[in-house]
């Protein structure tokens, strides 16, 4: 038995020893090398593009501006409002204008200067109250209304009845700085045409299948003469989600040239690229009745979304849909808007939409407890949801272990005897949350299935596995080794992946709202099953016999297919099905903070997870992202944002500048893996790659509350900060 | 990935050597570790034709040795090297522990180090963003985005072995195809962000020495910065006190990664005679505050700084003391 074992990633060795193949170490026969010239300005016309004077310097092979490919794309079909390069305004400083190939990059780097770009510089959006006080100023032209994305406003019951009735309320202004993931590699991709006019691009993209429709689209060629394969992945956490100019200049410059081309990103270009986390100013007010039961939530969203949509149409209804877990809400009401602003686009991070909301109602309903005098982790029992309930908007939860995921922290943190006593400067704080495993629908209407997995026995005894899913680290492709071996009952390592390439493997939507492993997963379970019972019926000594008696019952090789169907999910209103998710999974947090009153410097001495993940098909890997996400989260609480000058420079676009905690800030971590077993899920599995993520801001602020008496409100909590909020709470003590 | 601009690399076999090809090579550059010049290089802060690397000098110059009454220390010791071996100087071998991580400290060299080119979030960052920003007085432009209206370059010295040595009383030995000179290090910096240093386009730093009776010095350093590793100081200090008799006798503190040069905190010669116990440890803080003023070219916020400096200064003070 192979599922719910330890079992080491199936490409582990091979990123350690440097021996697997990212997209930087493709390299073709008479490939060209390209770089991107890009905005200086962050609202701009441009009056006149000449690329031909970068043609003249030796080595130059070929130059691409945008009006030879103006198609517009972007992930979510309803906002196509990218160019890859643009053809007439540019909307961010680092936005692409052309681009140019040519034999080295530095040739090609050096061309870029000579590259002729008038511009006409308008004035910048660069808040998103800017952009709601100026729609005369239009940022992206596919904005129907102002600079307004998407605003969604939705009420469940009577909110304001609620609010008059309740005991007591909390209400304050939480503002989430935008952050981005920095994932170690950077965008890469490599494109090849071959003699018939078939297109390959090897991307490091985490949804190749949405990739080959746009490519498909913006270059005016068949689906099927466009193949998209990823390589190995150097992490990706929601950044490479969308489709990049990058892919679409490869490609073109390829069917220009004939040659073969590549383009690897600078750092730099990955912090234009971004599509992290959405600045938010949030105001939220929370109900509490006697019993210190939630009766009303409110929450007002302003949501800076950056120079295009990505998927912003989702983020505006994630910040509000995915809050109403794991406690119960007897009324909930939202009102999310999310803006252009001439900044680099925001998009989907671990977490994406509901990382922000998330801190500032696990922060305010701590702050409504306190006032009425209950323990905080006790607020959160008494508001459990339950399992098998629906929510206040219509969410269909299934299994539920966060009462589980509390008493785990809570014992492991000492809570009870620890709480409020651990004298001057230190503190603990906790927090909970809900996330989504997989949404119930795909970006683009369709009745076909949303992962596809294809399933070949060899006569040799050899497992091939044909899935379209993106293994970006989170180790699909170890998991689908286990479960053939789980039904199959052959050994795991003598099983091939080939995986991610859409000529070759079925069709899965990509690496995207914590969906493959539940997706792909039961996919994979249903093509297993199908062959196990052929292996059954034709018995024999060994895994190996049995695929050839069951060959030669089959007279044709042995192969089945398994698939994801969508479940029709969701309330009944406009909306409704966003965040309606065949699973949830549910986490809880206890974070310690030390705090040096004098100079505001204060670190998480440790953080006690516990997650319930449904069934943790392979411990080591679920307890490694449980890791990674609270890594992430405290991070984002520590020091992480995305900071930009008066003209919408982002200030230091390099990982010295952009802060990421080392492993010296990283606070010591426990994991616990909590299993309620699904009935929906494989095996009873859910998600653990980004739900875990999202106490770890919450639970902080609410520790350093503990630790000296202040409430902070605005992410990161820079020391500065800090010393500010413990002078006013000083003064406010002395006027007392 | 970022390119570097096309340079020839010259590799010479000994110092005579190196300063030659500096004198012949006009715009030439030193290469020991490389850790501060090809970025800088990669960001398009220099037009050099030539690096002159240094590795060749390894044997000639990378020791840690006593000898004539003082500590000396070649500029191709390594900092991990230091870290290790300087043990003599405690606050050296701390200062040069904090530097960077492993594998750049591993790399950097002391001369590296000492001549480590200033830093400013507008400078040290790529030819687009500074281009996208407006070019500054430091390369390519007339302006500054520290000061508005300032005529000299404000970048701020980084380096930590400075602080300390300059705290110590170190001199540094510079070799050029002319001759050698030895300089106390107090008069090898200078109040300009685009050269900080009294350095000729032909002369390379060879040595450090330091007076052995630094050894016997009460001595701290102290840094302020935003990660436990990696980060470049926000704020960093060396002090060193000659204490008998539980008295001060004399005091050096020195205060960085503020402006072009290092700063030795003016007029502590009063301090005399005084107790050496906390409140020294506080009245150097407060002289300190008053003598340094952050800036914003640093990427960390210059009120914070201000108000953090006398905290830093007063616990290296005391922990300087305690040892
Ligand atoms: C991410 C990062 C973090 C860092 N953090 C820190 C930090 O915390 N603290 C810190 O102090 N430094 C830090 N550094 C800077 C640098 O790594 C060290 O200062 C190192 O000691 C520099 O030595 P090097 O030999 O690599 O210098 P190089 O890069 O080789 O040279 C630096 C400069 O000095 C000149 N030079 C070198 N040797 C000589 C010589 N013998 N004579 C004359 N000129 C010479 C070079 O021409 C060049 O201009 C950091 C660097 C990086 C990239
Ligand atoms: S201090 Fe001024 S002139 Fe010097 S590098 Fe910074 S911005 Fe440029």
């Amino acid at each position: 038995m192979s599922v719910g074992k330890r079992f080491p990633k199936v490409d582990g060795a091979s990123k350690a020893d440097g021996s697997g193949i990212y997209a930087d170490d493709i390299s073709l026969p008479r490939m060209l090398h390209a770089k991107i010239l890009r905005s200086p300005h962050a609202n701009a016309r441009i009056r006149r593009i000449d690329p031909s004077p970068a043609l003249q310097v030796p080595g130059v092979v070929a130059t691409l501006i945008g009006a030879e490919m103006p198609e517009k794309y972007g992930v979510i079909p309803w906002t196509h409002d990218e160019q890859a390069l643009a053809t007439d305004h540019v909307r961010f400083v680092g936005d692409e204008v052309a681009c140019v190939a040519a034999l080295d990059e530095r040739t090609a780097e050096e061309a870029l200067k000579l590259i002729e770009v008038e511009y006409e510089v308008l004035p910048a959006i660069l808040t998103p109250e800017d952009a709601l006080a100026h729609p005369e100023i239009k940022v992206n032209e596919r904005a129907k209304v102002g600079n307004i994305t998407k605003q969604v406003q939705l009420e469940f019951g009577p909110v304001d009845e609620a609010l008059a009735s309740a005991a007591t309320i909390a209400r304050q202004t939480y503002f989430y700085a935008g952050s981005t993931h920095t994932p170690i590699e950077p965008h890469c991709a490599v494109a090849r045409v071959d003699a018939d006019g078939n297109l390959t691009v090897w991307s490091s993209t985490q949804i190749p299948h949405y990739l080959q429709r746009e490519l498909s689209r913006v270059l005016g060629l068949p689906q099927a003469k466009v193949r998209v394969i990823q390589p190995l992945l150097g992490g990706a956490f929601g950044g490479k989600s969308d489709p990049f100019s990058l892919e679409f200049c490869v490609a073109k410059l390829a069917l220009k040239t004939g040659r073969p081309v590549k383009i690897l990103f600078t750092r730099e270009e990955v912090f234009y690229a971004h599509r992290g986390r959405h600045p938010m100013k949030m105001d939220v007010t929370v109900a509490l009745d006697r019993e210190g039961r939630i009766s009303a939530v409110d929450n007002k969203i302003l949501i800076d979304g950056g120079a295009y949509a990505s998927f912003g149409l989702v983020t505006a209804y994630y910040a509000g849909q995915l809050l109403t877990g794991p406690y119960r809400f007897g009324t909930y009401r939202f009102d999310s808007k999310r803006m252009y602003t001439n900044k680099p686009p925001c998009g989907p991070k671990r977490g994406h939409g509901s990382v922000q909301p998330r801190f500032a109602f696990e922060v305010a309903l701590d702050e409504a407890a306190e006032k009425l005098g209950i323990d905080p982790i006790e607020v959160r029992r008494r508001n459990f949801i339950g399992e098998f309930v629906e929510t206040v908007n219509g969410q269909k939860i299934t299994s539920n272990g966060f009462l589980k995921c509390l008493e785990l922290v809570e014992e492991a943190s000492g809570w009870r005897t620890r709480h409020g006593k651990l004298g001057p400067g230190r503190g603990l704080g906790v927090a909970g949350s809900m996330y989504i495993t997989g949404t119930a629908y795909p970006v683009y209407p369709n009745e076909m299935p949303q992962s596809g997995v294809l399933v070949k026995l060899d006569r040799s005894g050899r497992v091939a596995i044909f899935s379209g899913a993106s293994d970006i680290g989170q180790g699909v492709n170890t998991l689908l080794c286990q479960i053939a071996a789980e039904e199959l009952g052959c050994d795991p390592r003598d099983v091939t992946i080939v995986a991610a390439d859409t000529d070759l493997t079925p069709v899965d939507l990509g690496a995207y709202s914590s969906r493959v492993t539940f997706m792909v997963g039961l996919a994979a379970r249903e093509a297993c099953l199908k062959l196990a019972e052929k292996l059954r019926v034709a018995g024999g000594a060994n895994f190996t016999e049995a695929c050839q008696r069951a060959e030669a019952i089959e007279g044709a090789p042995l192969a089945a297919a398994g698939g994801y169907r969508t479940q029709k999910l969701g309330g009944d209103y406009r909306g409704g099905t966003i965040g309606a998710s065949p699973a949830y999974s549910f986490t809880a947090h206890v974070a310690e903070v030390e705090v040096d009153e004098e100079t505001g410097i204060w670190k998480v001495s440790k953080i006690w997870a516990a997650h319930d993940c449904g069934k943790a098909l392979n411990p080591t890997l679920v307890e490694g992202q449980i890791e990674g996400s609270v890594y992430m989260g405290a991070a984002e609480a520590q020091m992480e944002e995305m900071v930009y000058d008066q003209r919408g420079l982002l200030f230091g676009p390099s990982l010295l500048d952009y802060r990421i905690p080392t492993s010296l800030d990283t606070p010591d971590l426990e994991s616990f893996i909590v299993e309620s077993n699904d009935p929906g899920g494989p095996y009873g599995a859910k998600e653990a790659g980004e739900g875990p993520l999202h106490p770890a801001i919450p639970a902080i602020a609410n520790a350093l509350h503990d630790a000296c008496g202040i409430r902070i409100r605005e992410l990161p909590f820079y020391p500065q900060r800090i010393l500010k909020l413990l002078r006013e709470r000083r003064d406010k003590e002395r006027a007392a | 990935m970022m390119t570097l601009p096309a340079v020839e690399v010259l590799r010479p076999g000994s110092v005579a050597e190196a300063v030659e090809l500096l004198r012949d090579k006009p715009g030439a550059r030193v290469l020991a570790g490389g850790t501060d010049i090809v970025p800088n290089l990669k960001y398009g802060m220099y037009e050099t034709q030539h690096l002159v690397a240094l590795r060749g000098l390894s044997k000639e110059l990378r020791y840690v040795r006593e000898e004539d009454d003082f500590v000396k220390l070649g500029a191709l010791c390594s900092i991990d090297q230091l870290s290790r071996e300087a043990s003599m100087l405690p606050a050296l071998a701390d200062a040069c522990a904090q530097i960077a991580g492993p594998q750049l400290r591993r790399m950097g060299t002391l001369g590296g180090n000492l001549c480590l080119d200033t830093r400013c979030v507008y400078i040290n960052q790529t030819y687009f963003w500074r281009s996208a920003l407006g070019f500054c007085l430091k390369k390519d432009g007339t302006l500054c985005h520290v000061v508005k209206g300032g005529k000299r370059c404000v970048a701020a010295a980084s380096n930590d072995t400075a602080p300390v040595l300059l705290a110590l009383g170190a001199s540094v030995r510079l070799v050029s195809p002319r001759g050698e000179r030895i300089l106390p290090l107090r008069d090898f910096y200078l109040q300009d962000g685009v050269h900080n240093t009294v350095l000729q386009s032909d002369e390379l730093l060879v040595e450090v020495r330091v007076p052995v009776r630094a050894r016997s010095l009460k001595q701290a350093f102290g840094k302020l910065r935003m990660r436990a590793a990696i980060d470049f100081p926000a704020l960093n200090l060396a002090v060193a006190l000659e204490v008998a008799q539980g008295a001060v006798k004399s005091v050096a503190l020195c205060v960085s990664a503020i402006a072009a040069r290092p700063a030795l905190i003016r007029g502590l010669e009063d301090l005399a005679g005084r107790p050496a116990d906390a409140r020294v440890a506080e009245e150097l803080a407060r002289r300190a505050q008053k003598q340094c003023k952050p800036l914003t070219n640093i990427g960390v916020d210059p009120e914070w700084r201000r108000e953090v400096l006398p905290v830093l200064v007063r616990r290296t003070v005391s922990r300087a003391l305690q040892d």
